[in-house]
C-alpha cells in the first residue's frame, strides 16, 4: 500500500471537495439500524501473557512484577514477540518484533517460548466458562469472547453491574480484560477495545459513541488501517461524513477483512452480523440419591459406571477420565478421579479402576448423594468384539495399565523412549505409559544394561596414566581392574549444558570377580575447568 | 546343551549372590523370545541400589513398560494384574531382600496365574536367602570372567554367567556356565563350570 492507486485518488479528490466545499450534512448513510440485541465484547488483551504467568504461579517461580518477560513463536523471520507483560511494554518491546531486536532493546528481558496451541484450547474452556453469564457466548479471534446478552443483563442487575461483575470475575482468575456492551457486535468490539472502560452504548447513543473511535475498530486488517489513514480518515467519524458513493467504488471488491464500509454497516447493524455459537460438549453425569446417609459408596459405583457407559455408548464417545464426587450429610465434598490411557466405555473395568481408593474419602457422618461424572471424553466408535469376547483393539494392555496407573499414580508406570541425545541417562525419557507408545529404540553394544540413576562416585585407589584406575573403591569394595574396554569419549552438550560442564571419557571395565562395570572419568587433566578429574561409576554390564 | 528347562511360561526365581550383579537381568532378558511388551516392575531398593534397566544397552530391542512400587506386596500385586493381560509377552519382578509378603503362598499365586495365562513370570532376587518359595524354576546366576574379546586382547568379551539350577519341577538340576550371543542362550556343561570356579579361585589367590 505504498502507492496510491487511480481509485485511491478518486477517493481523494471526493475528499478534498469535502474540504473545501461547502459544509454537506452528514451523509444519513451510516445512520444506525435499530435493533433490540445487546452484545458483550470481552478482549482479553495479555489472554497468553496471563496464563504463562498463572502457571509460573503455580509452579512457584513466577518472575517479580517489574521484570520484563516476553513469550515468543518462531516464525519465518525467526523468533517473534508473541506477547508482553506490563514491564516489556515500557521498556519498549512490542508484539511482532523480532527478538533479537528486543534484546537489544531491553537485555534484561526474560523470554519463554508461546503455546499458541493450549492458549488456545484455554480460551475454549474460558469460552465455556464465561456461559454462566449469557449461553449464546462464542470465542472471538485469538483474544476475545463475544456474548448476546438480550435480555440476560437483569439477572446480574443491570449492565454495568454486569460488566463489573465480568471483569472482576476475570481478574480474580488472573486475567485482564477489557468489556463492553453495545447493540452491535462490531460496536462492542470496537467500543471493549478502544472505548471508554466498561463501555455501555445504548442505540440512540451508537454513532456519537462509534464516531470518536480510531478506524482499527472496524476490525479490519493492518494494511487497510494504514489507507485510510493515509487518506486522512483517522476515525470512524471521519470515515461517517465521506459519500458513501466513492468509498463504496474503492472498496467494491475488497473481502469483509478489508472493506471498511461493509465493516461499518455490521457496526451499526444494517448488515446482518450472526453469533454462531458452537453447541456445549456433552456432559455425561450419572447420580444415585440415597434414602439414608451411607458410608461406603463401593456398592454403588457398578450401577453409576454402567448407566454412565450406557450415556456414552448412545453419545458415541468414551471416558478418558471420571469422578466420582460423594455429597456428605454435613455438606462437604469429596471426590476421587481416576484416568485412563484410551477412550473406554467398559463399565466393570472403570468401576474397578476405584478399587483401593475410594479409603482416601472421609464419610463423615455419611453421605447420601453420590455422582459419577466423565469430565474428559473423546470420541470413539462401536468396537467389535471377538467371539471369546475378549476385544480386539489392544484394549487389554491399555486396561492393564489404567489400573497400575491407578494404584501408582501417573510417575509410577513409566515406558522409557529413546531420544537422540549424547549423554547417557539423556538417551532415553521415562514418559507416563499413559501417553502412548514410543518408537523402538536402537540398541547400542557398548551401553550398560542397568544405568544407576545417578553417577556414584568411587574412590581410585591406584590410578594408571592412561586408562582406568587399576583398583577403585565403590561402595566400600575393592574392585581390582583385569581387562577393560575404552575410553569412549562423550563430550557435553555445549547446547544444553552449563559452561564448564566437563567431558566424560567412559571405560567398561571387569573386575576380578567378573563383575562388568560402566565407569567414566569427568574431565581430563588440564583442561581448564576444575581440578584432578574425579571418577563415577554409572551402569552395570550382565 | 541350549535349554536346561522346558520352555513353558511358569514362575522362576533368580537370585543373585552379589546384589550388584546385572547378570541376573541379563539371564533373564536372553530367556524371553517375545515381540510382546514386558512389564517390568521394580522395589525401591532394586532400583535405587542397581538402577533402572537401560533402552539402549538391552541385547535386543524389547518395549518396557515399567513400574516402580515402594513395597514388595506393591511388586507382588503388580505382577499378578500384569499376569492376566495376555498382551505381556513376559512379567519381570525384581524384589529387594527377604520380605515377608514373599512367602510360599504368593509365588504360588504368581505361579499358577503364570501359568494359566502362559505367560512367564521372572522374579530377581537380591541380597535374598532362597527360602521356601513355589518357584518352579530356581536359578543362582553370578557373571564369570568374560569370553577373549575377538579384536582386543585388554578388553571384556561376550559375558559368561555361572547357572545354577538348584531346583526345579520339571527339569534336572545342576552347574551350568551360560553364555548368550543376542539370539541364543547356550549352557555348557557343569564340568566347565567347576573349571571357572577353579581358574577364579586361582585369580583371587
Amino acid at each position: 500500500m505504498s502507492r496510491l492507486s487511480s481509485r485511491d485518488m478518486d477517493l481523494a479528490a471526493a475528499l478534498k471537495q469535502l474540504e473545501t466545499g461547502l459544509k454537506t450534512p452528514a451523509p444519513d448513510w451510516a445512520k444506525p439500524k435499530p435493533s433490540g440485541r445487546r452484545i458483550l465484547s470481552l478482549h482479553l488483551p495479555r489472554f497468553a501473557m496471563d496464563r504463562w504467568q498463572i502457571m509460573a504461579d503455580r509452579r512457584g517461580d513466577s518472575p517479580p512484577a517489574d521484570m520484563p518477560c516476553a513469550l515468543a513463536v518462531d516464525s519465518a523471520r525467526g523468533a517473534m514477540i508473541h506477547a508482553t507483560n506490563h514491564a516489556a511494554e515500557a521498556a519498549g518491546v512490542y508484539i511482532g518484533a523480532r527478538v533479537v531486536d528486543m534484546r537489544a532493546i531491553c537485555p534484561a528481558l526474560h523470554l519463554d517460548h508461546a503455546d499458541v496451541d493450549s492458549d488456545a484450547r484455554a480460551l475454549e474452556r474460558l469460552m465455556l466458562w464465561s456461559r454462566r453469564w449469557a449461553p449464546w457466548t462464542a470465542r472471538d479471534g485469538a483474544d476475545g469472547i463475544v456474548m448476546d446478552i438480550t435480555g440476560c443483563a437483569h439477572l446480574f442487575g443491570g449492565e454495568d453491574a454486569m460488566l463489573l461483575q465480568i471483569e472482576d470475575r476475570l481478574a480474580g482468575l488472573g486475567l485482564n480484560s477489557a468489556s463492553a456492551i453495545a447493540p452491535t457486535h462490531g460496536a462492542a468490539w470496537g467500543l471493549a477495545r478502544f472505548g471508554a472502560v466498561r463501555a455501555v452504548c445504548p442505540p440512540d447513543q451508537l454513532e456519537t459513541q462509534i464516531s470518536a473511535l480510531p478506524v482499527r475498530a472496524l476490525r479490519i486488517t493492518d494494511d487497510t488501517t494504514l489507507l485510510l489513514n493515509r487518506l486522512g480518515l483517522k476515525t470512524i467519524g471521519d470515515l461517517i461524513a465521506v459519500p458513501r458513493v466513492p468509498l463504496a467504488r474503492r472498496f467494491a471488491r475488497a473481502p469483509l477483512v478489508e472493506n471498511p464500509l461493509m465493516r461499518l454497516d455490521q457496526m451499526v447493524g444494517k448488515l446482518a452480523e450472526p453469533l454462531d455459537a458452537p453447541d456445549d460438549p456433552p456432559r455425561f453425569i450419572t447420580h444415585a440419591r440415597l434414602p439414608e446417609p451411607v458410608q461406603d459408596p463401593t456398592e454403588w459405583i457398578p450401577q453409576l459406571a454402567q448407566d454412565l457407559c450406557a450415556d456414552l455408548e448412545a453419545a458415541g464417545f468414551g471416558a478418558r477420565r471420571i469422578t466420582l464426587t460423594v455429597y456428605r450429610t454435613d455438606g462437604d465434598v469429596s471426590s476421587v478421579t481416576v484416568a485412563t490411557s484410551q477412550p473406554s466405555r467398559d463399565a466393570a473395568h472403570l468401576a474397578k479402576l476405584f478399587d483401593g481408593k475410594l479409603d482416601r474419602i472421609d464419610p463423615g457422618y455419611g453421605f447420601d448423594l453420590i455422582t459419577l461424572a466423565a469430565p474428559f471424553v473423546e470420541q470413539m466408535g462401536k468396537l467389535q468384539h471377538r467371539l471369546d469376547r475378549r476385544a480386539t483393539d489392544g484394549s487389554e494392555l491399555a486396561q492393564t495399565i489404567d489400573r497400575l496407573t491407578a494404584r501408582f499414580g501417573p510417575r509410577g508406570v513409566l515406558r522409557p523412549a529413546p531420544l537422540e541425545r549424547h549423554i547417557p541417562e539423556r538417551s532415553e525419557q521415562w514418559r507416563p505409559a499413559m501417553a502412548g507408545t514410543p518408537d523402538p529404540a536402537a540398541t547400542h553394544p557398548r551401553r550398560p544394561i542397568r544405568l544407576l540413576e545417578h553417577p556414584e562416585e568411587i574412590r581410585v585407589l591406584y590410578a594408571v596414566p592412561e586408562g582406568p584406575p587399576a583398583q577403585f573403591v565403590w561402595r566400600r569394595q575393592v574392585h581390582r581392574v583385569g581387562r577393560f574396554d575404552g575410553p569412549e569419549r562423550i563430550a557435553p552438550e555445549w547446547w544444553a549444558d552449563k559452561p564448564g560442564t566437563r567431558l566424560r571419557d567412559y571405560y567398561k571395565v571387569e573386575d576380578q570377580h567378573g563383575l562388568r562395570l560402566w565407569i567414566y572419568r569427568e574431565g581430563v587433566l588440564g583442561d581448564l575447568r576444575g581440578a584432578e578429574p574425579r571418577w563415577f561409576l554409572h551402569g552395570l554390564f550382565a | 546343551m541350549s535349554r536346561p528347562t522346558p520352555k513353558d511360561a511358569t514362575l522362576s526365581e533368580v537370585f543373585s549372590p552379589r546384589a550388584i550383579d546385572a547378570a541376573a537381568v541379563g539371564f533373564v532378558l536372553a530367556h524371553l523370545d517375545t515381540a510382546k511388551p514386558v512389564l517390568w516392575i521394580q522395589d525401591r531398593l532394586s532400583r535405587k541400589e542397581t538402577g533402572r534397566p537401560h533402552l539402549r544397552g538391552l541385547p535386543r530391542p524389547i518395549e518396557i513398560i515399567h513400574v516402580d512400587a515402594n513395597r514388595p506386596v506393591d511388586v507382588l500385586w503388580a505382577m499378578e494384574e500384569g499376569l492376566r493381560c495376555p498382551a505381556f509377552g513376559a512379567v519381570l519382578g525384581e524384589v529387594w531382600g527377604d520380605p515377608a509378603v514373599l512367602d510360599f503362598t504368593a509365588t504360588k499365586r504368581l505361579a499358577l496365574r503364570s501359568e494359566a495365562h502362559r505367560i512367564p513370570a521372572w522374579l530377581i532376587r537380591r541380597a535374598a536367602t532362597a527360602g521356601l518359595s513355589a518357584a518352579r524354576n530356581r536359578w543362582r546366576v553370578a557373571s564369570l570372567q568374560s569370553l577373549k574379546h575377538p579384536w582386543d586382547s585388554r578388553a571384556p568379551g561376550a559375558p559368561v554367567w555361572e547357572a545354577d539350577l538348584f531346583r526345579s519341577r520339571w527339569g534336572k538340576t545342576g552347574r551350568w556356565v551360560a553364555q548368550y550371543d543376542g539370539t541364543r542362550l547356550t549352557f555348557d556343561h557343569g564340568v566347565e563350570a567347576d573349571a571357572y570356579d577353579d581358574q577364579r579361585r586361582e585369580a583371587e589367590g
